[in-house]
């Protein structure tokens, strides 16, 4: 077990939230035990693949083979309609458009022909999940590759067909065409609706970015015309014959085991159906205020522990380090606390709190029996992980098990998991009839799980001559995404030291980066006040990494920095970063307002840099996003939680930017047509705390060391 | 409890089966598959439901069906007339004003309502009339290019 989480934290440390235990473990119905016994071999099997569940957590961490068949991946009609297989999926990052942009690139069709189908576990080939900016820098090749091979082999045939010289054939919109023998055929004239059996070559030389026509463009998100008509159906739109609505009644607290609950009231209620199993508790009705109602009729008794709350979150992150640790450190221990006690040494301590995706739509799921075939409809960024957790808890083989993901109203990390489908198909199966639960807000909320709080202590020190010397960087609990610095030191110490922790905790956008570049960035911050230097040019003299600088400079170059300050409480930061294959650099303008301590962010400039963009426009979108969305998280944003209850599980509680606290953004996209492409979803977020941190500083003199920063405004004297 | 039998929504009239408490936003979804309004939160906090209820921006989800009765909801299925765009839904289009897009219908809606009231509004007018409605995405400055777009199109008679 540790071995594996071991790995998990290496490859991933952000995904640590799948160390947790199932949430509902059903027992065998007699029905499906006495089929498991009576075929013989197969409890074998169905056991030791329970096992193998159990001991990885939530879903195994297989890394299995990407097909090699041309077919798995793309499929062309005789109509010419190119169908292509993705198992990554759409929550708003809008790679339904940049991914068929790649297969029209080398495939050279009009994108207009082109379909993808995603995140479909019987249709489209296992993948791991959409997470970590791995989109572009991994599917996006998968596709080149697969259309230029396909490519290839039409030539192939069109050669064969026309008995010509395959060099000389042109592919381009759909066709094949002979400029010698003016033979000419579209591409589904001459597969005739054959599959593309062949394999992807491993070699097959793609189109260099600088000679992209599709790619490189700022195409308009795919079938958008659905979305502003509101005919696009999300996974909480979705509709079976027969459909009942389903509602869970929850624990009182976090932790908590159920001593006794009274359904009495609830069955006697007409067309409800009521499911008791272990702890799940829940009903089905033929409307979604019909269950809900049915629901609170059910009387529960829960006990729980005791549990920390935010007032003692940090001590408690403090005082219960857990044995696993993920460092970088050019310092042994011993080393470390002789060189920690040299002289003109700085250090602070930052926290970051547990803050909330939510997502617009919240989880949602519809499940559908057929015998013992499962199908459900869910909002997930991993549909084959969410088929294991559904195989895993109904005794099934994955291979009964279909889910699909519509595209989604988004998910930012927040969408890994399966509870929705896995209780949607516990009360089909009792309903004998489909099942659609759709979270409440308040249960998004309470029931997900959060961006990890934690606890980063710094100490640093810099020469005389303003180089950084000593570097010491320890996060507890948050995470190890962007821990180590980009800035040179002689001697550093990067760690990572995971703790217990009190509420259920996981991916978020940009990961830890966001807790370690704030701390860091301000951190940089604070030494270049102390060394007496510009920020940005205490952070160019101990940088080496040219893509950092060139995005800082260039940040620096639209936002005026350094700046002339109008009024003592105008402020100006900047803070820079890189993460996932993407470099980016953020200024920041601040106002603060001297008789009621409020923060305004008036402006914001990014920079960013990820390789050879694919789509210029979703690029800017996404870095766009990432500023909003980080600016909640900076200023006011947390999730207020006490004895295992969370005490803001509401937007009337739970603050997230609105329009008027949007400042002007502008954004400046440096394109390396030279370097492969990364993904972008994420980073972009980083450099918007420290940045608003440092100008908050700038304005005021104040160096605000949590986050969020400013929830209740500054108290000034 | 009251029963409501009838609704007319975007243009037509709908047989429905519903107590005069529940939502609005429930019988659409649910009796009238109108499924383009959307529930966000319940407590008219992200303004997802939006519809508009002769012409005046509400949240359907706060909204009891029974004070419907007699009044014209429109949902954004029936923004386009004739299969043809409403200036604003060619507008999102035209500033890629989305990504998920799942709080778009209740932009939409609302800034409808909006173009009602003020054909050519500010753009502090139009941040304070969408500041009830959440987009997580952080799509905000191309939604406020959007309904300026919007607001010219309609003005000019061209989209």
């Amino acid at each position: 077990m540790n071995e594996q989480v071991n790995v998990l934290l290496s490859i991933e440390p952000e995904r640590y939230e799948l160390r947790e235990a199932r949430a509902y473990v059903f027992e065998l119905t007699r029905r499906d035990l006495f089929k498991l016994l009576g075929a013989g071999a197969l409890v074998y099997c169905a056991s030791t693949k329970a096992v193998a569940l159990e001991e990885s957590g939530r879903g195994q961490h297989r890394d299995e083979a990407m097909p090699k068949e041309i077919g798995a991946w793309l499929h062309i009609g005789e109509d010419g309609k190119t169908t292509v297989f993705t198992g990554k999926v759409e929550v708003g990052q809008n790679i339904r458009t940049s991914l068929a942009q790649a297969v029209a690139e080398e495939l050279h069709v009009p994108i207009a022909q082109i379909e993808l189908v995603m995140g479909d576990t019987l249709l489209t080939p296992f993948d791991m999940g959409t997470f970590g900016s791995r989109t572009t820098p991994t599917m996006n090749l998968q596709l080149r590759k697969v259309s230029a091979a396909a490519c290839d082999l039409l030539k192939d045939i069109a050669a064969k067909s026309w008995d010509v010289q395959r060099d000389q054939l042109v592919a381009a919109d759909g066709k094949i065409t002979d400029p010698i023998s003016k033979n000419s055929a579209t591409y589904g004239e001459l597969l005739k609706g054959r599959e593309l059996a062949q394999l992807i070559p491993e070699q097959d030389p793609l189109l260099p970015a600088t000679e992209w026509k599709i790619a490189g463009k700022p195409l308009a998100k795919a079938e958008g015309r659905d979305f502003v008509t509101g005919i696009h159906k999300y996974p909480s739109d979705q509709k079976r014959p027969g459909m009942l609505y389903g509602k869970v009644v929850r624990p009182s607290k976090f932790q908590a085991t159920l001593i006794s609950a009274d359904v009495t009231a609830a069955e006697k209620m007409a067309g409800v159906v009521v499911v008791r199993d272990g702890e799940f508790i829940g009903v089905a009705a033929r409307s979604e205020e019909m269950a809900s109602r049915a629901a609170a009729a059910i009387k529960t008794e829960w006990k729980a522990e005791p549990q920390p709350s935010n007032e003692n979150l940090f001590d408690y992150l403090r005082k219960n380090p857990e044995a696993r640790e993920r460092s970088n450190s050019s310092l042994d221990q011993s080393s470390q606390a002789s060189a920690g006690a040299s002289s003109g040494q700085l250090s602070a301590t930052y926290t970051v709190q547990y803050i909330a995706h939510a997502p617009l739509e919240p989880r949602a799921a519809l499940a559908e029996w057929n015998g013992d075939k499962l199908t459900v409809w869910t909002g997930t960024q991993r549909p084959f992980g969410v088929r294991e957790e559904l195989a895993a808890a109904f005794h099934l083989p994955q291979e009964s098990v279909h889910v699909l993901m519509p595209d989604t109203g988004s998910a930012y990390g927040g969408k890994h998991t399966g509870e929705t489908a896995i209780e949607a198909a516990r009360l089909a199966r009792a309903a004998k009839k489909p099942v659609k639960v759709v979270w409440t807000r308040k249960e998004e909320f309470t029931w997900a799980y959060f961006r990890p709080a934690g606890l980063i202590d710094i100490r640093a020190s810099v020469n005389p001559s303003g180089q950084i010397e000593y570097w010491e960087f320890t996060n507890l609990n948050s995470g190890g995404s962007g821990l180590n610095t980009p800035y040179a030191a002689e001697v550093r110490s990067e760690h990572f030291q995971p703790t217990k922790y009190p509420l259920r905790q996981g991916s978020y956008r940009g990961l830890a980066a966001t807790a370690n570049h704030f701390a860091r960035e301000s951190f940089m911050d604070e030494l270049a006040h102390q060394a007496k230097l510009d920020p940005l040019e205490f952070r160019l003299k101990n940088l080496r990494d040219a893509r950092l600088r060139a995005v800082l400079e260039a940040a620096a170059k639209k936002f005026g920095w350094p700046g002339a300050k109008k009024s003592f409480w105008q402020g100006f930061g900047i803070a820079g970063g890189f993460e996932k294959g993407g470099y980016i650099a953020t200024c920041a303008e601040v106002a603060v307002d001297r008789a009621t301590g409020g923060v305004r962010v008036v402006r914001l400039v990014s920079a960013f840099e990820c390789g050879a963009i694919v789509n210029p426009d979703g690029l800017r979108n996404q870095v766009e996003g990432a500023n909003i969305m980080g600016l909640g998280g900076a200023l006011f944003e947390a999730i207020e939680f006490e004895d295992g209850r969370i005490l803001n599980a509401a937007f009337s509680k739970y603050r997230v930017p609105r329009f008027k606290d949007v400042p002007v953004l502008e954004t400046v996209l440096l394109d390396r047509k030279d370097l492969p492409s990364a993904g972008a979803g994420e980073t972009p977020i980083v450099g918007v705390a420290p940045a608003i941190g440092n100008a908050i500083f700038d304005a005021t003199g104040v160096r605000l060391r949590s986050l969020p920063m400013v929830p209740n405004g500054m108290k000034l004297s | 409890m009251a029963r409501v039998t009838n609704l007319l929504v975007n243009g037509a009239p709908h047989k429905i089966e519903a107590d005069s408490q529940s939502t609005l936003l429930s019988v659409l979804r649910e009796q009238l598959e109108l499924t383009g309004t959307k529930y966000g939160c319940g407590e008219g906090q992200c303004g997802a439901c939006t519809v508009l209820l002769d012409g005046v921006p509400r949240r359907s989800c706060l909204t009891p069906v029974g004070d419907t009765e007699g009044k014209a909801v429109t949902t954004i299925e029936g923004l386009a007339q004739n299969s043809r765009l409403h200036p604003l839904q060619e507008a999102f289009l035209a500033e890629e004003a989305m990504q998920c897009a799942y709080c778009t219908s209740g932009m939409i809606m609302s800034a409808a309502g909006l173009l009602r009231t003020d054909a050519n509004p500010t753009e502090s007018k139009i941040k304070e009339a969408l500041d009830g409605n959440i987009c997580r995405c952080g799509t905000h400055p191309r939604i406020v290019a959007a309904v300026q777009r919007a607001a010219r199109a309609i003005k000019g008679g061209t989209p």
